[in-house]
């Protein structure tokens, strides 16, 4: 080929490297052997799969979040602890509109409350044991509506959007709009205590006092499945956002995870000695910190249920919540203490603390800001806690800036993308496994109706020798040599491992002994 | 005239004959064509002699071309080359042949039928036409196999292209182009840079004349040096004195070593070959008998020897050359003598101090490391360090014992003996080591820990001190905590006690009595596996966390009844773990199969009221189920996880697997990573969901040319194949999204 234009050549040749970190943190399960050549249609097809999955990793790993930088986190001065540093002293170092975050709301009348912040973190909702029901954009304190149901409030959440609320009051559950209108009252839900939505399944779960655990699907507005869980009075809820999982926490000290799919519980961990007061779960699904009446704190990893921390807070921690970036929040009585990462190294001493003017009833992490909400017998206070909040939302998911075109727009689109229930489970990725059992079944089915097993390895048959070397005793034995053969292949490279790990221990062993025999052989002769 | 009516008439005939045979007007036509040619002809008054083809078989035989002359007569294949007489007699030979083959009257085979021939026809073409179709195959397995297929074929894109494309693809297409090209490239001209020519720069590259000069000089001087060399070395040759070449040889000899011994300096891997070339010489030698007294001089040597002094020296210098010849050298690598001096440092010195016992039946081993006993315990306790290479005390001394001959061989032999000697050490070494080393590694760490331990007991005992100390032994320690209760009332005493204020003290006390107790409980643990240990679930001794402000506003409902919540507590503590064990126990129960009896009562005995059937009949009807897996929570005590496969799932998840995949675990990998929007990059969606064929619309569609199968299959048929390996930065996406819309 001719080429005229002399080409100035590129110092850097190829794309930019993509760091390690960032492509394993998109690495998605594991890549395989290829499979041998004959199989050619087999081969192309999963050579084209994981150049695509290549790509896919490559490609996120390059485009991932731009900001690399840590949070920032409130840091005393030389032997000053953070935990000493008041609200109003950050108030007073922070900007207008950072310091307009700290404020409280006396709402003695009707109290304590309890809260909940929207998915995007913009709207507030207030529930007063009272009956006092109120919701409002608390950046700009604008109120959307205010009311008193006139009943006891159990819980407040807020649904999918900002749009819908449910109350759980004194015996049903009311569903209202922003404008404080009651859309609904679901008789099919009685006596809840205890709220929890989960935003991609449109699935609101109750507890109610008599220990049943119910499943509303929200945007139908049908009864999912109403589990009795056979364990009293159930008011100790929280989900895990990574496997929509509900945990409850029960008088006798243990909690039970559940699924709209089954009767009985996953899992029964015995966590306190005590009843549990309150259960959080981070956003990754990995911890769950409990609190139980015996004063503790726990933190478990949940993927293994191993317990992680065991920490004993003096007056014990009657509600938790957890923030994005895995701050905790733990109220003792009338005080919120926020803790730094309680499953790293122990903690001493808690972040923060602030005391609240009341006794606190409920606790809860603004999402994407870094603001932790109290409810408590007089009213309601927004702290400011540095570092709580992610700093990076996903436009697509959860935009605080969205505006009403968008929210509708979020909305069709999310509820076109709605998880069914079925498919909650321990293992989210249960979803991209095939269904073995059905698998075998068909399989057994098939082998049956071909009368061989196409997947099946050829049978050894051995050769027929002459001279008496084919007699049965000689055949036998023939056989028994090539029998298990790939399970042999296996056996054999494990003790390999095993044999050569062993001798490099054994070496190093060696040497150190050596080394420190030599160093005492000369010693010996020292006078 | 007769003769003429005869052709006449026969001529007639032959027309009926062909117009009967064929019927085609065609021919009919010819006919009368050629008539009317010959009356033409005959107008002209001259007969003209016609030359008719002949086509096919007829009857007649075409009456202007032969004559009938012989016409009864039977004429032999022979006779046709009876004109060629006058050849020589080779022509005989063949016409015996021709005779033969006329007398040889086997019939000729009958035609094949037209069934067979048509078969056979059909095989033909079905060959030919499946060659012709086979071209195809590889077309269609590209296109089976291609990611995307774009219609129609050979589209260009549209649009303007970049200045690149447009240079690169450019290609020298008239004849003056080809032609200047070619003798461009003939004469190697730099096409892009076109500075200089490689002849040019070779003529560049040339030395200058001082250089050549010099160079011209030095090469006469080495050819003089050279020619005079070989003069030398001729005349040396002829003499025929034997002392003198004795001498020769020895003189050269300890040339080589020393040369050979700076190269082992200087360039180990030449050393190396040399050792190799000596392997080689070894190796020859073993293979001959050259130096074996058994050649004739040796023969008659030795019955000279009796007699003879010299004769029995001359023998045994065979005999020495032989040995030194067959002796194996040992290549000393630099990295084994590296290793060596690594080990030296790694291992303790008792390693070397064993002095290597060495052959003493071979008086070629016996050379350098043997020494006396005392010596030998001199070194035990001081390891000597002497260079290696040569030098060693032993050496010399062994040198005056040798003969005066061997004295002069001494810096061969040294070297020899210093491979010998590094070999034997080597050899030494690994044997003992092997055992020795042990044996003295274990006395000496046990000396070792013995002088340790004497020397700081008292750093000791404080560690076993809490053990210890109370003046219990550890068999009572264990009996003493087997109980679960204790630990726990410990700690919900301490609860108590924390209600009030003082809870900061107390559960520090018990952080290091916990710590205490627990090293001492842990084997008690083992024994009672299956308990709940309270130790490890519940108490996991919590991290007492101080607080800077004490919550004031306890709530007011709680403050009454916090006192009998707590002691609630401690009596229900207890009941949380054995409820707990219950349930698990309970579970597992459910979930272990049961074991099937299927005896009936009375067959082969006596049944009815109060009669039990025989053991051996239970035993034998019973029928086991196999275990289960074990359970997930085995090894969790404080966990419950329930074993029930949860089904919902399975009506969303896929149970039979598409065409190529055989085994779930394939199919999983290739599903393992999400293709929609909401895990990707909008690009890597676009690429990884392309569609499998593109078309135009509007364009016709038109079938795959030969031309184009024969011109270049692959880039006709692929088309823009999707780039899903290179992963391309962003400039360069860009120039591949614009090239997809354009095909698009």
């Amino acid at each position: 080929m001719f080429n005229s234009i002399p080409q100035k050549s590129d110092p850097f040749p190829g794309s930019a490297p993509v760091p390690e970190e960032k492509l394993n943190k998109f690495k998605r399960g594991v890549k395989g052997e290829l499979p041998p050549r004959p199989q050619y249609k087999l081969r192309d097809v999963v050579i084209r799969s994981e150049a695509a999955s290549d790509l896919a990793q490559k490609q996120n790993a390059r485009y991932d979040l731009m900001l690399p930088e840590d949070a920032g986190f409130l840091e005393g001065d030389e032997d000053e602890d953070t935990c000493t540093i008041s609200q109003d002293d950050i108030v007073d170092a922070v900007d207008i509109t950072a310091g307009a975050k700290y404020f409280s709301l006396t709402l003695s009348q009707f109290g304590p409350y309890r809260l909940d912040y929207s998915k995007t973190g913009r709207h507030l909702l207030l529930g007063g044991r009272r009956g006092h029901v109120t919701c409002l954009d608390w950046q700009s304190k604008q109120l959307m509506c205010e009311m008193n149901v006139m009943e006891t409030v159990n819980d407040v959440k807020w649904l999918h959007s900002e749009a819908l609320f449910a109350v759980a009051q004194k015996k049903w559950l009311y569903i209202y709009d922003n404008k404080g209108i009651e859309l609904h009252c679901i008789r099919k839900f009685n006596d809840v205590l205890r709220m929890q939505f989960l935003p991609y399944h449109f699935l609101l779960a109750t507890a109610s006092a008599t220990g049943f655990l119910q499943y509303l699907d929200v945007s139908v507005g049908k009864e999912v499945v109403a589990i009795c869980t056979k364990a009293g009075r159930l008011d100790v809820m929280a989900h895990n956002p990574h496997n929509a999982i509900i945990h409850l926490g029960h008088s006798n000290g243990t909690v039970t995870l559940w699924t709209p799919n089954q009767r009985e519980p996953l899992v029964k961990m015995l966590c306190h000695q005590g009843g549990v007061r309150s259960v959080a779960v981070d956003k990754t699904g990995t911890y769950m910190v409990t609190s139980g009446m015996d004063k503790k704190l726990k933190v478990y990893d949940i993927r293994a249920y191993r317990p992680l921390q065991s920490y004993f807070l003096p007056a014990g921690a009657s509600c938790l919540s957890l923030s994005q970036r895995g701050l905790l929040s733990a109220a003792t009585g009338d005080i919120v203490q926020v803790y730094r990462d309680v499953w790293g190294i122990p903690v001493t001493k808690p972040y923060m603390a602030h005391r609240a003017k009341g006794s606190v009833w409920g606790v809860h992490f603004c999402p994407f800001e870094d603001v932790l909400g109290v409810g408590h017998g007089e009213g309601f206070t927004s702290m400011v806690v540095p570092g709580a909040g992610e700093p990076n939302f996903d436009g697509l998911d959860a935009n605080p800036y969205r505006s009403a075109k968008q929210r509708q727009e979020w909305e069709v689109k999310a509820l076109l993308e709605k998880i069914q229930p079925e498919l909650i489970g321990l293992d989210p990725s249960q979803l991209s496994q095939v269904d073995h059992s059905t698998w075998e079944q068909r399989h057994v089915d098939r082998v049956q109706v071909l009368g061989f097993d196409p997947l099946a390895k050829e049978k050894f048959t051995p050769r027929l020798k002459t001279k008496g070397r084919s007699s049965s005793g000689k055949v036998e034995k023939r056989k028994k040599q090539v029998a298990h053969e790939d399970q042999r292949d296996v056996i054999r490279q494990t003790v390999e491992d095993r044999m050569k790990i062993d001798k490099e221990r054994k070496e190093k062993e060696k040497k150190k002994a050596a080394a420190a025999g030599q160093k005492s052989a000369l010693d010996r002769f020292r006078k | 005239m007769d003769d003429e009516d005869d052709e006449e008439l026969q001529r007639a005939l032959a027309d009926d004959i062909i117009s009967a045979s064929e019927d085609e007007g065609g021919s009919d036509d010819e006919r009368k064509h050629c008539k009317l040619l010959e009356a033409i002809s005959s107008l002209g008054g001259k007969k003209r002699k016609k030359l008719t083809e002949r086509s096919e078989a007829s009857i007649q035989v075409s009456e202007f071309t032969v004559n009938a002359e012989g016409e009864g007569d039977k004429i032999h294949l022979s006779d046709l080359i009876g004109t060629l007489d006058k050849t020589p007699s080779a022509l005989i030979k063949t016409k015996k042949q021709l005779k033969n083959l006329q007398h040889n009257q086997s019939t000729l085979e009958t035609p094949l039928t037209r069934k067979e021939t048509e078969k056979i026809q059909r095989e033909v073409a079905f060959e030919k036409t499946s060659k012709e179709v086979s071209r195809w195959q590889s077309v269609v397995l590209q296109n089976q196999k291609a990611e995307q297929l774009v219609f129609p074929l050979n589209q260009e894109p549209s649009g303007p292209k970049r200045i690149e494309q447009v240079v690169a693809g450019w290609k020298a297409q008239t004849p003056l182009e080809q032609e200047i090209f070619s003798l461009l490239r003939m004469n190697k001209q730099p096409l892009h840079d076109p500075v200089l020519t490689p002849t040019e720069e070779a003529s560049l590259r040339a030395m200058s004349l001082e250089e050549a000069k010099i160079r011209r000089a030095e090469l006469q001087k080495t050819r003089v040096l050279q020619s005079y060399y070989e003069a030398k070395a001729k005349r040396g040759k002829r003499i025929k004195s034997k002392k003198y070449h004795r001498i020769q040889k020895k003189v050269m000899r300890k040339e080589y070593l020393k040369q050979f011994d700076e190269m082992v300096k200087t360039d180990p891997a030449a050393a190396l070959e040399e050792l190799k070339k000596m392997e080689l010489s070894r190796m020859k030698e073993r293979m001959s008998l050259k130096h074996q007294n058994s050649g004739k001089w040796a023969k008659s040597k030795a019955i000279m020897a009796k007699y003879d002094d010299g004769a029995r020296k001359a023998m045994q210098k065979q005999l020495e050359v032989n040995k030194d010849l067959t002796q194996k050298l040992v290549i000393p690598a630099d990295e084994d003598e590296e290793d060596e001096e690594e080990s030296a440092e790694t291992l303790p010195d008792f390693v070397n101090d064993v002095e290597p016992i060495l052959d003493q039946v071979n008086p070629w081993m016996r050379g350098k490391l043997s020494t006396e006993p005392m010596m030998e315990e001199s070194n035990r306790l001081h390891p000597p360090v002497w260079p290696r290479e040569v030098g060693k005390p032993g050496e010399g001394r062994d040198d005056q014992e040798e003969d005066e001959e061997q004295m002069e061989e001494t810096e061969e032999e040294s070297l020899l003996r210093g491979f010998e000697e590094r070999r034997k050490l080597r050899q030494t070494e690994d044997v003992k080591v092997s055992d020795d080393e042990e044996a003295g590694l274990s006395n000496f760490t046990s000396l070792f820990h013995g002088l340790v331990n004497h020397m700081e007991p008292p750093a000791d005992q404080p560690k076993a001190g809490p053990g210890l100390g109370q003046g219990e032994s550890p068999a009572l320690l264990e009996e003493g905590l087997v109980r679960v209760r204790t630990l726990e009332d410990v700690e919900l005493l301490s609860q108590d006690i924390s209600a009030s204020d003082t809870a900061l003290l107390t559960t520090r006390d018990l952080g290091t009595e916990e710590t205490d107790t627990q090293s001492a409980t842990q084997q008690a643990d083992k024994k009672r596996k299956k308990m709940i240990d309270p130790n490890e679930v519940l108490t996991k001794e919590a991290k007492v966390i101080e607080m800077p402000l004490a919550p004031t506003a306890v709530e007011d409902v709680e403050d009454k009844e916090e006192q009998r919540v707590i002691i609630k507590e401690a009596f229900a503590g207890d009941d949380v773990i054995s409820d707990f064990l219950k349930d698990k126990r309970k579970q597992e129960e459910a979930g272990r199969p049961k074991v099937i009896d299927l005896t009936l009562p009375g067959w082969g005995e006596w049944g009815g009221l109060g009669l039990q059937p025989s053991r051996s009949k239970r035993k034998r009807f019973r029928v086991k189920v196999a275990p289960p897996p074990p359970r997930q929570d085995q090894k969790l005590p404080n966990i419950i996880i329930a074993e029930k496969r949860d089904s919902s799932i399975a009506a969303h998840q896929v149970c039979q697997l598409p065409f190529p995949f055989e085994n779930p675990i394939q199919f999983e990998r290739t599903i393992r990573s999400p293709v929609g929007r909401t895990w990707n990059t909008q690009n890597t969606v676009q690429k990884i969901t392309a569609p499998k064929v593109v078309t135009q619309l509007g364009a016709i569609i038109e079938p795959i040319a030969r031309e184009d199968l024969i011109k270049d299959i692959r880039q006709a048929v692929t088309g823009p194949s999707i780039n899903l390996e290179s992963d391309q930065g962003p400039q360069k996406k860009r120039r591949s999204q614009q090239k997809k819309k354009k095909a698009s």
